[in-house]
């Protein structure tokens, strides 16, 4: 049984097992919600892979069951070579004769006319001057000299091995396997609600002197905790800890190109009257009295936003604030719509792709994410920055919609006015929805359109009115497309040109009209229209033709925030770390002594031939046999060289 | 009975032997005085910029390279000569990146991609010469694999250490040693790749080979070349905040140590059976060494691989635990060395324990390479996980 589970074969089989077992855990992404399981392999394979322990593969009890194997085979192999080993590296060997050298794969003859004793004491020397240790044996007329070097060689055996056995069993320490048998057993309950930590069962709490955990918990600014989060199949535990740490400040540093530099996190250690303060960052933890806190991430604390909802339909505002992961119900005509705040991002910095800035990046300002969320689920998703950007030297309020993550946003370019603001946009917009309004102005401004532009003669004024408030009608609801739709299809071709074209002056006369008395109203002097003005309602109108496809009945502009940032930390205690880096340290050093320090052995037979002696040299490695051929060769050629002939 | 004795001195021929690798010539006591030189100079000039980790590390290289000079001195001249080379391009932009567009030798020569293209021409063609000289036996066309693949060497080497000063030049804060991505890995695996294989070329007398050496590394740069040309990824990105550690200066030109020795064995294994017996081998193959040959550098190979290989997992798994908080999390990269590792130790017993050879042990080798080839570039194509930096 002892030599079974000692041997090689099982070894590398493990070896291999192993391997393979870690394989699919790599496929296979570990410890992902139940739920994405379910959707990709459907129930019934997912109660067997369940099972099999396949989503926590590297604490399943087969995976740890074959780690327990290795170690064993491998504390047997110790056990068993260790004593051998040891007891070799005293064994000089040197009773071997010069039958045994002679059948040796390296060995040679040489004749000297140095007399026995000399010829021993010079070769011994030469042997200890290459390093060896060496005993020499006298048998009768002949004498056995016997060298060893390299016994580190072997020492790198029990190193790497030990080594193995250390890690695997320092690992095991501070592994979450004791927590899984505890829940097998019943006494611990991993929690899956989203619950406060007062209100969690004790069943699912670790105790505070937990000596081996790695939890995680996201601290928003100016927040303390006195608890972590311990993920478990499903489920967490909580991991009560006995000082509380604070979150004074977390911080996003970004390199020019907006890419972010360092996450840092200025926090507060608050042990009974002790205080430490400090700023973590990636790669530079934390230490306290065995507790080490890392960075890990970060996310939004709950920021405050402000922001006004203008009424796509009407000249309502609504002024709101939410908080970042709030959400609002909003009431439009009989329609309900919940806006649910995702994000907010106070720096959008990109590659600049505008020829006329030469910068290479630009900060695009303040953005807001957000879902807008109808009765029957379906949502979609918005993209609002906050202040104006700039394109082809004209500024814009964009707006992106989007109605699956898949897709790319679609941006809504709101022509932003002289103070960065849509508010001249949306008295237009407020305008073009006010038909007694509409109708006076076009009762006044019908004559301009009138005498020279007449579509037919026949029109009256009050026909000019009505049709260029329906085709404005018209053009809100659907935009180009729906007054395209307007034409007869049994017309001709060249009718229906006319028709459009027509049509299209008509809403360009309406529109401008409205824009026109939309200036007045905002105090500007009607009569100086400037080309930029001009600019304006071209993209204003663009923006019109695209507003029935927004999907939400109001634009939110973003008017003000309060940024608050959490920071993610990752606390643990690893009791088993010391033992895993001894282990770390025995390995490189069994590596490099089993590769790079070869163990070598050498003897020398001497025996009286006349006045001289005749010698035999034969010398063996435990591996690298053909580079330890040259090196005797070497050794022996150097022999022959220096020893007088006899 | 038991005599030591200790009377006569050793002949002096036999203390030449034992004394070879420590007696210094003249011109080792120059390398080092130029070396310690060197560092006498930064230690001057920027030893506020560096710190007590990057000394330790710094030190370490020095006399790394200080005693890798001295004991192979192809490889001390390769050294020299990319110090000169990257000194000379510091001197040519003169702290403004915009240079490399404006003077010749920047341009066409040691701007970081113009070396590196250099670096991958005299690799391509390096690997012609090789073969050329398998097929034919001309001795001459070996030498001139031997010298291109050198001179490759040298201008890889050169580029990266440009790159290096460039990420500094685009802004300070940008600067960063060139390991950080898959971009640069790549030139570094070249680089390292063919200094292994010019070793035991000399070491060994092995030049048959380098063909299948070089065929590796022509893969690389094959990549390499596709890689910039199609998706621009030459360009000089700033480092990531979990990338911003001493532990990448050590971590990971120490795991490409274990990846070209792990190549070099799989080429190895690759020409081992292609071969052919050594009674009757194949035709165009019969001028590459006996099998036994072979198999004695490959088993070497990987011996030096793995050895690296160890130390920059472990390595690894330091960093991980101050960067991520666990010195393992089986995460897919840590997963995959993992699995190297236990590929190469289970071949490593195999062929130590039990004395494996032949051709089931050669396939192994190509095999491993394969798993090396995943671990390296397949998780971060197709498995997401903490390690992802050099995205396709």
């Amino acid at each position: 049984m002892l030599g079974f589970l000692g041997s090689m074969n099982l070894a590398v089989t493990l070896l291999v097992a192993l391997a393979l077992a870690s394989v699919i855990g790599t496929i296979l992404k570990q410890n992902e919600p139940y739920q994405n399981y379910i959707v990709k392999f459907g129930p019934f394979w997912h109660g067997i892979f369940e099972k099999l322990g396949l989503y926590d593969i590297y604490s399943s009890s087969w995976f740890i069951l074959i780690l327990a194997f290795l170690v064993t085979t491998t504390s047997i192999c110790l056990y068993r070579n260790t004593p051998r080993i040891l007891a070799s590296l005293k064994q000089y060997r040197e009773d071997m004769l010069e039958q045994q050298l002679v059948n040796m794969a390296d060995h040679s003859r040489h004749r000297t006319s140095v007399a026995h004793d000399e010829a021993v004491a010079t070769l011994a020397h030469s042997f200890r001057s290459l390093g060896f240790r060496t005993r020499t044996k006298r048998h009768g007329e002949t004498t056995t000299v016997a060298a060893m070097k390299g016994a580190a060689n072997r020492y790198g055996y029990l190193f790497t091995h030990c080594a193995v056995v250390i890690i695997c069993i320092g690992g095991f320490l501070d592994s979450n396997v004791p927590l899984k048998v505890r829940t097998l057993q019943g006494s611990l309950q991993a929690e899956t609600r989203e619950i406060p930590v007062s209100r969690i069962p004790d069943r699912s709490k670790l105790p505070v002197d937990n000596s081996s955990f790695r939890a995680s918990v996201s601290i928003p600014e100016g927040r303390a905790t006195r608890a972590a989060f311990v993920n478990l199949g499903a489920g967490y535990l909580v991991q009560p800890l006995p000082f509380t740490i604070q979150l004074e400040e977390f911080r996003v540093e970004h390199y020019p190109s907006g890419q972010p530099r360092s996450f840092e996190s200025d926090l507060v250690i608050q042990d009974g009257s002790q205080r430490i303060e400090q700023t973590i960052a990636v790669n530079h933890p934390l230490s306290y009295k065995g507790y080490t806190i890392y960075q890990a991430s970060f996310g939004d604390g709950g920021s405050e936003l402000d922001f006004k909802l203008h009424d796509l339909a009407s000249a309502a505002v609504l002024d709101h604030s939410l908080k970042v992961n709030g959400d609002l119900v909003l009431d439009h005509n009989g329609v309900a719509y919940r806006l649910e705040m995702d994000e907010f991002r106070k720096f959008n910095i990109f590659a600049n792709e505008d020829p006329a800035i030469d910068k290479k990046f630009r900060d695009f300002g303040p953005s807001v994410n957000f879902k807008v969320r109808l009765k029957d689920g379906r949502a979609n998703e918005y993209l609002n920055y906050m202040y104006p950007i700039t394109l082809e030297g004209r500024e814009f309020l964009l707006s992106g919609v989007r109605s699956s993550l898949e897709e790319d946003f679609r941006y809504l370019h709101i022509p932003a006015d002289d103070e960065g603001s849509p508010g001249r946009f949306f008295s237009l917009l407020n305008l073009l929805h006010d038909d007694a309004r509409l109708r006076r102005i076009y009762a006044a401004g019908q004559s301009a359109l009138l005498p020279g532009n007449s579509v037919d003669g026949n029109i009256t004024e009050q026909d000019v009115g009505n049709v260029t408030l329906r085709l404005i009608r018209l053009f809100l609801d659907g935009g180009f497309p729906m007054l395209q739709q307007q034409i007869d299809p049994a017309m001709d071709e060249d009718t229906a040109r006319t028709v459009n074209s027509a049509s299209m002056k008509i809403l360009r006369f309406g529109l401008e009209q409205a824009y026109t008395a939309s200036l007045g109203d905002a105090g500007l002097d009607v009569a100086e229209i400037s080309e930029r003005d001009i600019q304006f309602l071209n993209d204003a109108i663009v923006t019109l033709s695209a507003l029935h496809q927004y999907g939400f009945p109001y634009y939110l502009q973003l008017t003000g925030f309060e940024h608050v940032e959490s920071s993610g930390l990752q606390i643990a205690r690893a009791p088993g770390a010391k033992w895993v880096y001894l282990g770390f340290g025995l390995l490189i050093l069994g590596v490099f002594f089993l590769f790079y320090v070869p163990h070598e052995r050498l003897w020398a037979v001497i025996k009286p031939a006349g006045t001289g002696s005749e010698m035999v040299l034969a010398g063996a490695r435990t591996r690298h046999s053909r580079d330890f051929s040259r090196y005797f060769e070497q050794i022996s050629r150097t022999i022959e060289r220096s020893f007088p002939a006899n | 009975m038991r005599t030591d004795v200790m009377t006569s001195e050793a002949p002096a021929d036999l203390a030449g032997l034992t004394g070879k690798r420590f007696s210094l010539r003249p011109v080792d006591y120059l390398w080092w005085a130029l070396l310690l030189g060197g560092f006498g100079f930064v230690y001057l000039n920027y030893r506020h910029n560096l710190n007590g980790y990057e000394w330790i590390i710094f030190s370490c290289s020095t006399l790394a390279l200080g005693y890798a000079g001295t004991a192979w001195t192809e490889f001390r001249r390769l050294l020299l000569i990319v110090a000169v080379l990257a000194l000379l391009s510091i001197q040519l932009y003169d702290a403004t990146l915009a240079r490399a567009g404006e003077r010749f030798l920047l341009q066409y020569f040691l701007a970081s991609q113009s070396a590196v293209m250099w670096m991958s021409f005299l690799f391509v063609l390096a690997t012609l010469s090789y073969f050329f000289a398998l097929f034919t036996g001309s001795a001459f066309s070996a030498a001139v694999g031997t010298g291109l693949t050198w001179t490759g060497a040298a201008m890889g080497l050169t580029g990266l250490l440009v790159r290096w000063h460039e990420s500094y030049l685009i802004s300070p804060e940008m600067g960063h040693i060139p390991v950080s991505n898959l971009y640069e890995v790549f030139i570094l695996f070249c680089v390292i790749t063919a200094i292994i294989y010019l070793y035991y070329e000399r070491r060994y007398r092995i030049r048959a080979l380098g063909g299948f050496v070089l065929l590796v590394i022509s893969a690389a740069v094959g990549f390499l070349l596709w890689y910039t040309f199609d998706r621009g990824a030459h360009e000089i990105q700033p480092l990531v905040p979990a990338l911003q550690s001493y532990w990448m200066k050590i971590h990971v030109p120490a795991n490409f140590i274990g990846y070209g020795c792990f190549s070099i064995a799989a080429m190895l294994g690759l020409a081992y059976l292609a071969r052919g017996d050594d009674a009757n081998p194949r035709p165009l193959l019969a001028r590459l060494p006996v099998r036994a040959e072979i198999d004695d550098i490959m088993y070497k190979a990987i011996a030096l691989g793995f050895a690296f290989f160890t130390v920059a997992t472990i390595l690894g798994s330091l960093w991980a635990a101050e960067a991520w908080g666990g010195y393992w999390s089986w995460d897919p990269k840590e997963t995959w060395a993992l699995i190297v590792w236990l590929n190469y130790a289970a071949w490593l017993h195999m062929r130590i324990s039990r004395n494996w050879q032949g051709p089931a042990m050669a396939a192994w080798a190509i095999i491993g390479l394969f798993v090396t080839l995943f671990a390296f570039l397949g998780v971060n194509m197709f498995l997401s996980g903490l390690h992802s930096y050099g995205e396709l």
